[in-house]
């Protein structure tokens, strides 16, 4: 039943906190095996044993949907134990400090550690205080490294490549934790990145990463291969960051007529959950160009890849 | 220690008083609290029965050091430090003098807390301690404090400590007001609502970490009006913690149009920048914020010249539960009563401010600004001194600080220099170890 993975890829580092810091030959090796368990996910026998014995946790101090599923999928379909922490109902709620939580947390020997949480830098902190491996699974507005993952390989298995295509990714940049993971990971595989926002949504500095900014939609998908779209959340727009929704979304929302600007054979992406009819048209999401189904089922085979190319790492394994 | 009042003969210094503008090889004599004279040779021919001989070669002599922004915590904050921490720190660090912030739970707000300070500190600190008042009541920005009665009871300036004062027309009021008085106004020049969700200085930085930032713009627009309100009113007027180059623009017109205005840079942001957060490292969370390399230099050269009048050690005791924390949630403050001397000599090692005007900076300027009898080595002055080693290396390590708290920025540090004998009032408060 175990079938060994062909690839043999070790991700030589204890934890994933980020993309920055990986290497070209890392996040290539993590897309090609994350490859193998796209093949395996779509069997109708998806089980692997690599991570058999081992614990996984999964500690998510802000919802999610998707990611948290797929983790706990890409955990199951691996063979290992996983546990969702209901933070909502638990000790943190009830004031007990993040690094209080990582020492309970700790002394039950998890061997991997899947967190999000609201602030920038929480990740790090708790993967200072465990022993185990930590991924980071979104972290304020600083990365989210999985989901540049799964990204890239959405686009290399649907345009062959990553280098040299332009990438343009629209919308809240300056609360992104994707943009940021997605801008690292698309200039060290050697994309063009453009970053298309008005400036209240665009960090200071920005253009220091390496890439092209504009504040224009026609500008900003001009020739593009990839337009990427990013969710507005509700309370920015009523005038704290952009004046309506009906503004945002003639400017920046993604509709046919804007699409049109980039090349034919342009594909849209949407890390989710959409905003429909905010920063993106129904027509264009569901339409033909669009990767956003494909990007959850990308997200479980990274997630998959993530945890084995870890695991592989871990002490006795 | 404290019961010992014996004449203290520091001989063969290097003397540096910047309050007279010397910086000379020779003894300094103290006796009865006061000093006595320095001079060369005095020797021990010249000096009474009894006297304690100091042989100081190759080490200097110089007032003890007067910080004029500590947040002490004492009284409400007593778990973090209170007075007799902080003057134990002190003595460590060669600070003769704290000027204690109001940010105390009560605030200092009224001339009977004024009282308890300096009685709590009469009786338990090891160091002189002086209160700023806070300059609206409850330090809620909205009205003036007793201005008069909270002098009269010995505060020695009016600051709102860490907060700003928002409300154009109440500063403006508080500063014609406190003119009357001849008060000094010290202010934290911080707009609230563009510092916003900020949490360190704004820039490639901050953006890289997905933190929010906290515009420079945050502390020059206030600065500027401020100084606009300034000239309006002639009130006395003191910027808190200047932290950027455009601040520095902004204080340099004013003083170049005769204002009395000065300002105070705390040792961090003379010695530390932005890049220095790191991972996330939130004894590097200050406020205002760390800002780059750019503004530090523009800082070690304003202080050079004197546009920067002062060096303080903005010392922000913080425990565990307010600083292991993730960056945006940790609370912002560093300590640094031990390590404002140690740190800033960096700059001296360097050549880039000499040693006078380091001095000055955190003696004779403070005195002058705050009335305080310290801050000189003049013959008849009290007896305030400190000897320091000016080489020798010492990495810090946390345990040893005698403050509470132990969110040092230069934890494990090396250092080059330290204080290695402080003396307050005559009598010997701190003596280094190994020296």
């Amino acid at each position: 039943m175990n079938i060994a993975a062909s690839s043999s890829f070790v991700l030589n580092r204890r934890h994933l906190l980020g993309i920055e810091g990986l290497s070209h030959a890392e996040i290539v090796g993590l897309l090609d095996l994350s490859e193998e368990f796209v093949s395996l996910n779509r069997q109708i026998e998806k089980k692997r044993t690599s991570l058999r014995g081992r614990t996984q946790i999964n500690l998510f101090f802000e919802s999610s949907t998707r990611t948290q599923s797929s983790f706990e999928l890409a955990g199951k379909r691996l063979g290992a134990d996983v546990m969702n922490m209901a933070v909502a109902s638990s000790a943190i709620k009830k004031g007990e400090t993040l690094i209080d939580t990582a020492i309970t947390l700790n002394a039950m020997h998890p061997d991997i550690l899947v967190m999000r949480h609201h602030a920038s830098g929480a990740v790090e902190l708790l993967s200072q205080k465990v022993d185990g491996s930590v991924i980071n699974a979104g972290d304020g507005a600083h990365e989210h490294p999985t989901q540049a993952l799964l990204d890239a390989l959405t686009i290399r298995r649907n345009k062959g490549r990553i280098e040299g295509l332009i990438v343009a990714i629209c919308g809240d940049i300056l609360h992104s934790r994707v943009a940021r993971s997605n801008i690292i990971l698309l200039t060290t595989l050697g994309a063009r990145v453009r970053l298309v926002a008005p400036s209240t949504l665009l960090p200071s500095g920005i253009e220091r990463l390496g890439v092209e900014v504009t504040r224009d939609m026609r500008e900003g998908l001009a020739d593009a291969d990839i337009v990427m779209m990013l969710r507005l959340q509700r309370e920015r727009m009523n005038g704290s960051f952009v004046p309506s929704v009906q503004e945002y979304f003639a400017y920046f929302g993604l509709d046919a007529r804007k699409l049109a600007y980039a090349k034919k054979d342009a594909l849209v992406m949407h890390p989710g959950p959409m905003n429909r009819g905010v920063e993106i048209d129904s027509h264009v999401a569901d339409g033909a160009q669009s990767l956003i189904r494909e990007q959850v089922e990308m997200g479980v085979a990274v997630r998959m890849a993530v945890l084995e190319a870890l695991s592989r790492n871990l002490p006795n394994a | 220690m404290l019961s010992d009042r014996r004449p203290i003969l520091l001989a063969n210094a290097r003397i540096i008083d910047p309050s007279r503008d010397l910086d000379f090889a020779g003894d300094l004599l103290i006796a009865e609290g006061v000093i006595r004279e320095g001079k060369r040779g005095i020797g021990a021919a010249g000096v009474p029965e009894g006297t304690e001989q100091i042989d100081c070669r190759g080490r200097i002599v110089a007032p003890g050091l007067i910080d004029m922004r500590a947040f002490v915590g004492e009284p409400g904050a007593e778990h973090r430090e209170t007075l007799a921490s902080a003057s134990q720190a002190a003595a460590a660090g060669g600070v003769t003098t704290i000027v204690c912030q109001p940010d105390t739970n009560p605030p200092i707000d009224d001339p009977a807390i004024v009282d308890f300070i300096l009685r709590r500190a009469r009786d338990t600190a090891i160091v002189h301690v002086h209160p700023m008042a806070a300059l609206t009541k409850g330090r809620e920005g909205t009205e003036m404090t007793e201005i008069g009665l909270l002098k009269a009871a010995g505060a020695v300036a009016f600051t709102d400590g860490a907060k700003s004062v928002t409300n154009a027309q109440v500063m403006r009021r508080a500063l014609t007001y406190a003119r009357d008085f001849d008060a000094l106004i010290v202010h934290h020049t911080e707009d609230p609502d563009l510092i916003g969700e900020g949490v360190m200085n704004d820039g490639e930085l901050a953006s890289r970490l997905g933190l929010s930032g906290v515009p420079k713009a945050a502390e020059t627009i206030m600065l500027e009006r401020d100084l606009r309100l300034v000239a309006l009113t002639g009130g006395r007027y003191h910027a808190a913690s200047i932290t950027c180059a455009e601040s520095i623009d902004v204080l340099k017109r004013a003083k170049d149009r005769g204002m009395a205005v000065t300002a105070s840079a705390s040792v961090n942001h003379l010695t530390l920048n932005e890049n220095d957060i790191g991972p996330y490292r939130t004894f590097f969370k200050v406020a205002p914020p760390l800002r780059t390399n750019d503004d530090r230099e523009a800082l070690v050269e304003a202080l050079a010249s004197g546009l920067i009048d002062v060096v303080m050690s903005d010392h922000n005791p913080q425990d565990v539960e307010t600083k292991r924390l993730p960056f945006a949630e940790a609370a912002p403050g560093a300590i640094g009563l031990e390590t404002m001397l140690s740190a800033s000599l960096r700059l001296v090692h360097d050549g880039r401010v000499d040693w006078t005007r380091l001095i000055d900076a955190m003696s004779a300027r403070p005195a002058k600004l705050l009335g305080l009898p310290g801050g000189t080595l003049r013959p008849g002055a009290p007896a305030d001194v400190i000897v320091i080693d000016p080489d020798i290396p010492w990495v810090l390590d946390p345990d040893e600080l005698k403050s509470k708290c132990k969110n040092t920025p230069f934890d494990e540090a090396r250092l080059q220099g330290r204080v290695i004998r402080t003396i307050v009032a005559g009598r010997t408060a701190y003596e280094y170890a190994s020296a």
